[in-house]
């Protein structure tokens, strides 16, 4: 197979050559930047790169491979070389066009920021995920739920507070922050108020919906089991409204990290991550900032991930994980 | 109505022998209308009684230092008129409310008109673009595999990322650049609102069946026409759908994004100035101000979608 046809083609091969290049360009426009050099040799070969790992995920999309382990591997793959690629091409223009680190920091200077800042970090975290976005969200998420539960028997407040609740869950809620940190002092208990009222109606909401899904073919089935509604409850209405319940909860995830981090603006003993970014970027330290969103945007990712490996563990029958 | 006798046989016939009055007054309670009422008097009554619980202390203190006599009746009386109230009762935001948007001046400052404006407009200029850049994106997606295996799941991720975090960054970031007013609020809004655009179309353009594209194919429309002709108008109702999230949180967006700057105009700013002054009345009339907007935006994005639905030929 001669080099050109390597390079237009989209096998294995010339997918790793195209790996392989990518990554030389990448490592030539490190090299260029490291030495001083500006101007077009390193707008070239940074064009170069961009060109190269574009073809590489072009590549990489157009795969097909066998079996279940090869498609997880390339849904992950995909994704991270774009990001990598992104990532790169933030670093080259920061760094090539001398863009202030005020106004955006490179990533490798947010990188150093981050190792050398660990133990605010992860104070922070502490105050802000572990103990108000946690508590929280587990309030919020199991009292929307038990409301939905109790509610589910009376169809006349069923019918009274669905649209409430779908109206609520439009609003800003957000907004509360200052009176919740009024009522409950400065500390993470007035965060965790507001991710509690945050969660409280997406979960209502979503578990309503879920407990009318079973069809009604199931539950004249149940009926003529002679089960009562409780045991209905358990058995088939609560299964059936897993996805939707898992809906809410990642919903939720979301919504209570931004709840507490905003709560924060409004007030906050000297530790925490809405602090943290209030505080430095009022000192303009923005790699600061970064750090903590690189921090946020991890514990976020991961809570959505965990939450989706138990949905897939709990609704493993649910008609959209079937091979197609 | 008259009782004709041909009537008997229609279906439904003999049903509504109660009369119009029995008729509505039935239709409301097994509707919605008696429930939400019931259930808005109940949070009504609710929020009245935490009222008296929560303004107590400092009210009977209040009393006692002023050293006059009073009843149980005053106390309750107190508690609901309190100048500084930790929760105000409902009558109080309302006269709140009422003072600040129809007794002052709407160019004013001190109107809750004005603050609302300014949110409104950085809200709509965020969510056009947001709605722009998602049906862009969509498109995008559709017609490129790559950009959908390679984009897709970060525009998943983009939204486990607080993305509120990076809000006051943006904001005083693009101070600094010299880039004031309406448009840093607005990226913040467009950040907010693109995402579920952009997923509610991705939905939307894939919802026509095989048939309707095997049928496009018979015809030989190009690419461009499929998606004129056929995936756009299949997609209206996710658009719609999607708008209404999407404007709920460009308005979300546009408040917090007000913090930042130092709180001088928007609903934002008027919540921080409460908060820092200890006005309570003040951050619940911003707070009702802020609920009865997004009813608004939402409710006015429902209607166009009724109404372009409508044009299109849909039978509810």
């Amino acid at each position: 197979m001669s080099g050109a046809r390597l390079l237009g083609g989209s096998g294995p091969a010339a997918t790793a050559l195209m790996a392989g290049l990518a990554g030389a360009s990448a490592l030539g426009a490190l090299a260029l930047l490291e030495s001083g050099q500006r101007g077009l040799v390193l707008a070239a070969v940074i064009a170069v790169f961009w060109l190269f790992s574009w073809r590489l995920t072009v590549n990489l999309a157009a795969l097909e491979p066998v079996g279940r382990a090869g498609r997880t591997v390339l849904g992950i793959l995909i994704p991270l070389v774009f990001g990598v690629t992104l990532l790169f091409l933030w670093e080259f223009i920061v760094r090539g066009l001398a863009v202030p680190s005020v106004l955006l920091p490179a990533p490798s200077d947010i990188g150093v920021r981050i190792a050398n800042s660990l133990p605010i970090l992860w104070a922070d975290f502490v105050q802000t995920y572990l103990k108000a976005v946690v508590a929280g969200y587990v309030l919020g998420c199991g009292s929307g739920f038990l409301v939905a539960v109790l509610i589910d028997r009376s169809p006349f407040l069923k019918r009274g507070l669905l649209p409430i609740g779908n109206l609520v869950s439009a609003l800003p809620i957000v907004g509360v922050a200052p009176i919740m940190v009024m009522w409950f002092g400065f500390d993470w208990p007035s965060k965790a108020a507001v991710v509690v009222v945050m969660t409280f109606f997406p979960m209502l909401v979503n578990t309503v919906a879920g407990l009318n899904a079973a069809g009604a073919m199931e539950r004249d089935l149940m009926r003529t089991y002679g089960a009562s509604s409780s045991q209905s409850l358990v058995k088939l209405r609560l299964p059936a409204a897993l996805p939707f319940i898992f809906n809410a909860l990642k919903i939720n995830s979301t919504l209570a990290l931004i709840g507490a981090i905003v709560a924060e603006f409004f007030g906050t003993p000297i530790v925490g991550m809405g602090f943290r970014i209030s505080a430095e970027i009022g000192r303009m330290n923005t790699d600061m900032v970064w750090a903590e969103i690189a921090v946020a945007a991890l514990a976020g990712s991961l809570t959505y991930g965990l939450l989706s490996v138990a949905e897939r563990a709990a609704t493993f029958w649910h008609p959209s994980y079937r091979k197609a | 109505m008259t009782s004709a006798p041909t009537r008997i046989a229609e279906p439904g016939a003999g049903i509504g022998s109660a009369g119009p009055l029995r008729r509505l007054g039935r239709r409301m309670v097994e509707g919605r209308t008696v429930p939400i009422l019931t259930v808005v008097a109940a949070i009504l009554a609710i929020w009245y009684l935490a009222a008296i619980g929560m303004n107590w202390q400092t009210e009977t203190d209040k009393l006692v230092r002023a050293g006059e006599a009073y009843g149980i009746v005053d106390t309750i009386a107190a508690t609901w008129s309190a100048e500084r109230p930790i929760l105000p009762a409902p009558h109080q935001i309302v006269a709140e409310i009422w003072k600040s948007t129809v007794l002052v001046k709407p160019t004013s400052p001190r109107s809750l008109l004005f603050h609302a404006w300014v949110t409104l407009s950085s809200t709509l200029l965020g969510f056009v673009i947001g709605t722009a850049l998602g049906v862009a994106l969509a498109v995008g997606i559709l017609h490129s595999r790559t950009l959908d295996r390679s984009l897709m799941p970060w525009i998943i991720t983009s939204q486990t990322i607080p993305i509120l975090a990076i809000a006051p960054m943006i904001i005083v970031v693009l101070n600094a650049v010299g880039v004031q007013g309406l448009l840093p609020k607005a990226i913040i809004s467009t950040y907010l609102s693109f995402f579920p655009v952009a997923v509610g179309m991705v939905k939307g353009l894939r919802s026509p069946d095989a048939m309707l594209l095997d049928l496009m194919h018979t015809y030989s429309a190009s690419r461009p026409q499929i998606l004129a002709k056929l995936r756009w108008p299949a997609s209206m109702p996710f658009l719609f759908t999607s708008m209404k999230v999407a404007v709920a949180a460009a308005l979300v967006g546009a408040i917090v994004g007000e913090l930042p700057t130092g709180a001088v105009a928007g609903l934002g700013a008027r919540l921080l100035a409460g908060s820092y002054y200890g006005q309570t009345i003040q951050i619940w009339s911003a707070l009702v101000a802020a609920a009865v907007m997004a009813g608004i935006l939402v409710w006015l994005v429902g209607l166009g979608e009724r109404i372009s639905l409508k044009r299109m030929g849909e039978r509810s």
